[in-house]
C-alpha cells in the first residue's frame, strides 16, 4: 500500500497521474496483500509469543522459541534431521528430474517425430494427479501385500532386489524423492520444450551453415540459449521441495516413518503445529519453524536472483 | 553421403522413440493399473493385478459402493467451479499486473516486482492461521469464495513472474505503433499484448491449475462442509473410511483420476496450439 502512495506522489511531481498503472496493478496487489502477506506477517509475529503451561496466558517471549529450536536437544535433533533430509530430497530432484526433463524436451523438439503429442501428453499426465492419488497408488504398488512391483521386478530378472522400499529406513527417502520426480517431471519438460521451440530458425540455420549439427549443436547452442529457463526451473524446484509435505503425509503419515527417515521441514512443521500422538500442538513453536523455513527459502531465492540470474546472459531472440 | 546421413537420422529417431516410449510407459503405468484393477473382483486384484478384466473377473462393486456412499458428482462440480473461477482471476489480474510491471517505468517498480515475487517462494500455508481468522471474520468459511480467494492469492505471484518474463520479449515497436495510432493503454494491453502472450497464458493456466485442483489442505481447513467439499478432499475422506475395501478404494481413485484425464485431454490441445502458434512465430 505504501508503495502505491509512493508511486502516486512521485508521479504527481513529474507527469499527470497515470491512472492506468494503478488500475492494472490494484486488483492483484490488493488480493495478494490481504490474503497472503498479512496472514503471513501474523504468523511471523506469532513466533515471538508462547502460551504459559500453567496459567495458559499467551505472552511475548522474544526469541525464546528460536533458542529452543536451535539449542535444546529435544528440538534441534529432529530439526537438523529434517533439514538434511530436505537437502537430500532437493539434490535428487536436481540430479534426476532436471536432466531427464532436458533430455525428454530435447528429444521432443526433434523436427520430424511422429507421436510427439502422445509422448508429451503421457509424460505430463502424472503432474496433474493429486498427492492423494499419487501417494496411494505408489503405496499400493510398492506394498509387499499386493506384490505388483515384486512381480514386475521378477519379470525383468531382478526379483531378488525387491525390498519394501517405503518401509526401510535406508530406501524410504530416496523412493519418495523418485516418486516426486515421477510426478513432477512434466514441468521441466514443458518449460524447456517451450523454450527450445522459441529458438528462432535463423540461429539454428546459422549453426548448420557453420557445420554445428546434432549433439554438439544442442550443447553449444540450444543449451546455452535455454539456460535462463533451466535457472527458473531450478529455483521453482528448490521452493517446491522445501515446502514439500503432502506426498510424505499421504504415503508415510504425519510421523514421516520409518523412524523419521522421511521427515521434511513441512512434516515437522505440521507435527509441531497440530501435535502428535500424546503431545499437544504448539502453534507458536510451529510459527517459529515456519519462520525458519521462510528464511531458508528466502536465502535460496536471493542466491538465485542476485548471483545466478545476473550471470545468465539473456539473448534477444 | 546423403544416404548415410539419412540412415543416421533414422537411427537417432528410433532411439528417441525408444527413450520417449519408456518414459511414457513409466508415467502411465501406475494410473492404468488403478483403472484396470478398479474393474475387477477382489480375488483377481490380488491374483492377477496386471491382467485386463475378463468376463469372469469383471466386477463393478467398487463403483457402486462409491456412488452409493459418496457425493462424487457434487464434489466434482465444487472442484470444477473453484478451479475455474480461480484460474480466471489469476490470469486476468496476473496479466494486468505483469503488464504494469514490465511496461511502465515508475518509482518502486523493481521493489513492487520483488514484493509480488515474494509469494512464489512462501507457501501460503504458512499463513493458514491468519487466513482462517480472516475468513471467519468475513463469514466466508465453508463457501467457495474462501477457496477461490486463497487460490487466487496463491497463484498470482507465479503468474506475474512468468507473464512479465514473456511480456518483456514483446516488441516495443509494436506498442509504440499502437500508441501512435491513438490506442489507449487498455486497448494496447487487450488487443496487442494479450494475443501475443497467449502461449504463456496457457502455460500459466496449466501450472496454476494443478496445485488448485489437487489441494487438500485448504478445503480441509476452510471448506470441509459436505456442500463445499472438493473432489480431492472427498476422495481422501473416502479412502480413509474404506481402508480395507480394495474395490471401493480403487474405484474412488479411478473416479478422482478420470475427470483430470478428461480435463487434461481438452486442455492440452489448447496448450499445444498456444505453444506452437505463439512460440514458433
Amino acid at each position: 500500500m505504501e508503495l502505491e502512495q509512493d508511486l502516486m506522489v512521485s508521479e504527481r511531481k513529474k507527469k499527470p497521474l497515470r491512472w492506468h498503472v494503478l488500475v492494472f496493478l490494484a486488483p492483484a496487489v490488493i488480493i495478494y496483500t490481504m490474503i497472503m502477506i498479512l496472514p503471513l506477517a501474523e504468523t511471523l509475529r506469532f513466533s515471538f509469543f508462547q502460551r504459559d503451561t500453567t496459567t495458559q496466558v499467551i505472552s511475548f517471549v522474544g526469541l525464546e522459541n528460536y533458542i529452543k529450536l536451535f539449542f535444546d536437544p529435544y528440538w534441534v535433533k529432529p530439526f537438523l534431521n529434517s533439514l538434511w533430509n530436505n537437502c537430500y530430497f532437493f539434490l535428487i530432484h536436481m540430479l534426476v528430474q532436471n536432466p531427464i526433463g532436458v533430455l525428454i524436451a530435447a528429444l521432443l523438439s526433434m523436427v520430424h517425430l511422429p507421436g510427439k503429442k502422445f509422448y508429451r501428453t503421457a509424460i505430463f499426465m502424472p503432474t496433474l494427479l493429486s498427492f492423494v492419488v499419487v501417494g496411494f497408488v505408489w503405496k499400493l504398488m510398492l506394498s509387499p501385500l499386493w506384490g505388483v512391483s515384486k512381480g514386475l521386478m521378477k519379470s525383468v530378472g531382478v526379483g531378488s532386489w525387491y525390498l519394501p522400499f517405503l518401509g526401510k529406513e535406508e530406501t524410504a527417502l530416496t523412493t519418495l524423492s523418485l516418486i516426486s520426480v515421477w510426478q513432477f517431471i512434466g514441468i521441466p519438460m514443458m518449460l524447456i520444450y517451450a523454450a527450445l521451440l522459441s529458438i528462432p530458425d535463423e540461429v539454428i540455420e546459422a549453426a548448420e551453415c557453420d557445420g554445428v549439427t546434432g549433439i554438439s549443436q544442442f550443447f553449444k547452442i540450444k543449451l546455452v540459449l535455454i539456460l535462463p529457463t533451466i535457472g527458473i526451473i531450478s529455483i521453482l524446484t528448490f521452493v517446491g521441495n522445501f515446502n514439500a509435505f503432502d506426498l510424505i503425509y499421504t504415503t508415510q503419515g504425519p510421523l514421516a516413518g520409518p523412524n523419521f527417515s522421511t521427515d521434511l521441514l513441512g512434516t515437522i512443521l505440521y507435527r509441531t503445529f497440530y501435535g502428535q500422538q500424546l503431545q499437544p500442538g504448539d502453534p507458536n513453536m510451529g510459527a517459529a519453524i515456519a519462520t525458519v523455513m521462510f528464511f531458508i527459502i528466502l536465502m535460496g531465492v536471493a542466491v538465485y536472483l542476485f548471483f545466478i540470474q545476473r550471470k545468465l546472459t539473456r539473448y534477444e531472440m | 553421403m546423403a544416404i548415410s546421413r539419412a540412415r543416421r537420422n533414422r537411427m537417432a529417431e528410433l532411439g528417441a522413440h525408444v527413450i520417449l516410449l519408456t518414459f511414457a510407459v513409466i508415467a502411465l503405468f501406475p494410473v492404468l493399473l488403478i483403472l484396470i484393477n478398479s474393474l475387477k473382483t477382489k480375488k483377481a486384484i490380488f491374483r492377477k493385478p496386471l491382467e485386463l478384466p475378463t468376463s469372469e473377473t469383471l466386477d463393478l462393486v467398487g463403483y457402486s459402493t462409491v456412488l452409493q456412499q459418496g457425493n462424487f458428482p457434487l464434489y466434482f462440480w465444487n472442484s470444477l467451479f473453484v478451479t475455474g473461477a480461480s484460474l480466471c482471476l489469476i490470469l486476468l489480474f496476473g496479466a494486468m499486473a505483469a503488464f504494469a510491471l514490465s511496461e511502465y517505468k515508475f518509482r518502486g517498480n523493481r521493489l513492487m516486482g520483488l514484493y509480488m515475487a515474494l509469494g512464489i517462494m512462501i507457501p501460503i500455508r504458512l499463513g493458514t492461521v491468519g487466513i482462517l481468522r480472516l475468513m471467519v471474520a468475513t463469514d466466508l468459511v465453508n463457501t467457495h469464495w474462501a477457496l477461490i480467494l486463497v487460490y487466487t492469492a496463491q497463484g498470482l505471484p507465479l503468474a506475474i513472474f512468468i507473464l512479465s518474463e514473456f511480456m518483456s520479449i514483446v516488441s516495443s515497436d509494436l506498442k509504440s505503433a499502437g500508441r501512435i495510432d491513438g490506442l489507449s493503454e487498455y486497448s494496447i494491453f487487450l488487443r496487442l499484448v494479450l494475443p501475443l502472450i497467449r502461449p504463456a497464458m496457457a502455460t500459466v493456466a496449466v501450472f496454476s491449475m494443478i496445485p488448485i485442483w489437487n489441494d487438500l489442505w485448504f478445503p480441509l481447513v476452510l471448506a470441509p462442509a459436505e456442500h463445499t467439499k472438493t473432489l480431492t478432499l472427498g476422495a481422501q475422506v473416502f479412502v480413509g473410511q474404506y481402508s480395507n475395501n480394495w474395490n471401493a478404494i480403487l474405484a474412488a481413485m479411478a473416479l478422482a483420476v478420470i475427470p483430470v484425464l478428461i480435463l487434461y485431454t481438452l486442455f492440452s490441445r489448447q496448450l499445444i496450439r498456444g505453444l506452437t502458434s505463439g512460440a514458433v512465430k
